[in-house]
């Protein structure tokens, strides 16, 4: 209860301070229409104006809520001008780019842990892939794939997974080798394989380690897939939806799909969350 | 007889930032069939790193060590002993029943015989209802029960116990002796005991192994007078305190706090 009034407290004043920016980025268009048309305007309708224009610098909450409304609710999910159907294409490549990037991810981790070489060699190239920023290497990956023959969906996944893949690596080298000393000890003294080690005592024991890698991948598949759809010249997706408000300067077009973004990384991270504390109770580890 | 347990000269030392350190200086033991034996010293005086060497989890500088007349590498591979740390090391994610068959898992047995062993040691350690509760729903003492129940599960005939009962308090831990010796008893296994407590060594040994640090080493080895029947007033009879008297005696003959 008291968590809610405390997230209530916040966003209030994030909204209040949001309507104070409005009206201070849009008041000079709104000044300028009125000289044009040679008017005196009062403040009541200054105010009200930098709340209603039609390509604001920066809309008002809203204008965005129901701009929101409008392609959501209104829309059927199978038009192209619904934000479902454009946030649904973005979400289907996170959700495979997720998939490969977290088993990549695992794969690596697995022989990092179990081999000196990979050990060695792999988590310098994992940490330089981090350092290209995607923005510059996706539309040469759309490239090549598309010379191969690959397009749609998986040019975009393969980005998010690019993404993803790290912090999944990273946690899970972290998690596979967090085993107390008592319990490697255990399965030393019974003599177990590496493969029983692995299957009995690491791959539970990283669980914690693993959820919050997810969490963290997850989102920044997202941001994958997103980044996948902006220099593809992509005419679906939420990507294709910010570019193509940047365009025509629909302002209210770019933040509702921010914000879709947003409530669809929120969910995201909402779902692993849950399984983790499942899924760890169940394990006795919370 | 050959010895069950068997080390001449045993030496360990551990290489450390502050230079060597001296673990074990010029160990030599032998343990029989069936023998109950303790190893008290201070902390610091080798005894869980000689356990440990035993159990191949440490390998000796130098010296021979042998079990079963096989160093302790083959020994551990046959799956000569069962091994019970300090803590109970049971697995939070796993229950009761399925942490004693952790070890059956490894060795391969089958589900019926795995279901039968654990029915079995569960009895053993008096821990029946529990097979299907969480290790966090158990409390310490029944905690480092299950965890003897694991090592027997295993049905080597030596059972090697660090300080198994060093966290719980009195009354569990004289609870505990009493079923151990009656363990002892009916399974007739050979048990290598480290401990910090004169009357717990006293209690359950037919062997005492007094230890001294710095570096570790034997000072003196007593064989027990007392009979294999010990009830726990057995403490109060002057065999036991003539005993308790020469443990102690060895402790601080070799505590020298220079």
């Amino acid at each position: 209860m008291r968590s809610v009034v405390s997230i209530c407290v916040v966003v209030g004043a994030l909204i209040f301070v949001w309507y104070l920016a409005a009206v201070s980025l849009n008041s000079t268009w709104a000044l300028d229409k009125a000289k044009r048309a040679g008017v005196e305007i009062g403040t009541k309708e200054l105010i009200l104006d930098t709340w209603s224009q039609e390509k604001p610098k920066l809309p008002a909450p809203h204008q965005v809520a129901s701009e929101l409304w409008k392609t959501t609710v209104e829309k059927k999910i199978t038009s192209k001008r619904s934000l479902i159907f454009h946030s649904w294409i973005t979400l289907s490549s996170t959700l495979v780019g997720f998939l490969i990037g977290t088993s990549l991810g695992i794969l690596l981790a697995i022989g990092i842990v179990h081999n000196n070489a990979m050990n060695m060699s792999v988590m310098p190239w994992a940490i330089a892939s981090q350092t290209i920023p995607i923005l510059a290497i996706a539309p040469m990956i759309i490239v090549v794939l598309n010379s191969i023959g690959v397009q749609g969906l998986l040019p975009k996944a393969i980005i998010s997974s690019y993404l993803c893949f790290f912090p999944v690596v990273v946690g899970m080298v972290k998690g596979l080798r967090s085993p107390d000393k008592i319990d490697t000890d255990l399965l030393h003294t019974y003599n177990a394989t590496n493969a029983q080690k692995f299957w009995k005592l690491r791959l539970p024991t990283s669980m914690p380690f693993l959820f919050a890698s997810l969490k963290v991948g997850i989102s920044a598949s997202l941001v994958g897939a997103i980044v996948g759809e902006l220099p593809t010249g992509a005419v679906r997706g939420l990507g294709a939806r910010l570019l193509a408000g940047s365009y025509y300067g629909q302002t209210i077009q770019i933040w509702s799909a921010l914000i879709m973004a947003a409530i669809v990384a929120a969910a995201l991270v909402g779902i692993l969350a849950l399984l983790q504390k499942l899924m760890l109770k169940r394990m006795g580890m919370t | 007889m050959s010895p069950k347990i068997f080390a001449k000269s045993v030496d360990l030392t551990f290489l450390t930032n502050d230079g060597p350190v001296d673990a074990l200086k010029d160990v030599n033991l032998d343990i029989n069939e069936g023998d109950f034996v303790s190893f008290i010293g201070p902390s610091g005086c080798g005894k869980t790193t000689f356990l440990r060497v035993l159990a191949d989890l440490e390998t000796p500088t130098g010296g021979t060590v042998e079990i079963n007349g096989v160093s302790p590498k083959i020994a551990r591979e046959s799956r000569a002993y069962g091994y019970v740390f300090q803590a109970p090391g049971l697995y939070p994610w796993r229950s009761i029943g399925k942490n004693i068959k952790l070890p059956l898992e490894i060795i391969g047995l089958s589900k019926h015989e795995q279901s039968e062993r654990v029915k079995r040691v569960l009895k053993l350690v008096d821990l029946q209802d529990f097979e299907n509760k969480f290790p966090w729903q158990l409390s310490g003492g029944m905690q480092q029960r299950a965890s003897i129940a694991r090592a027997l599960a295993f049905d080597a005939d030596i059972l090697l116990m660090d300080e198994p009962f060093g966290a719980l308090d009195e009354i569990v831990r004289d609870h505990l002796n009493e079923q151990l010796l009656d363990l002892w008893k009916t399974t007739s296994k050979t048990i290598c005991f480290v401990t910090h407590s004169i009357p717990e060594a006293v209690y359950l040994s037919t062997k005492i192994v007094v230890m001294s640090p710095r570096p570790g080493r034997i000072i003196d080895v007593i064989e027990s007078t007392l009979p294999n029947e010990r009830p726990l007033n057995i403490r109060d009879s002057s065999e036991f305190i003539s005993i308790s008297q020469r443990v102690r005696e060895g402790l601080r003959s070799g505590h020298s706090y220079e």
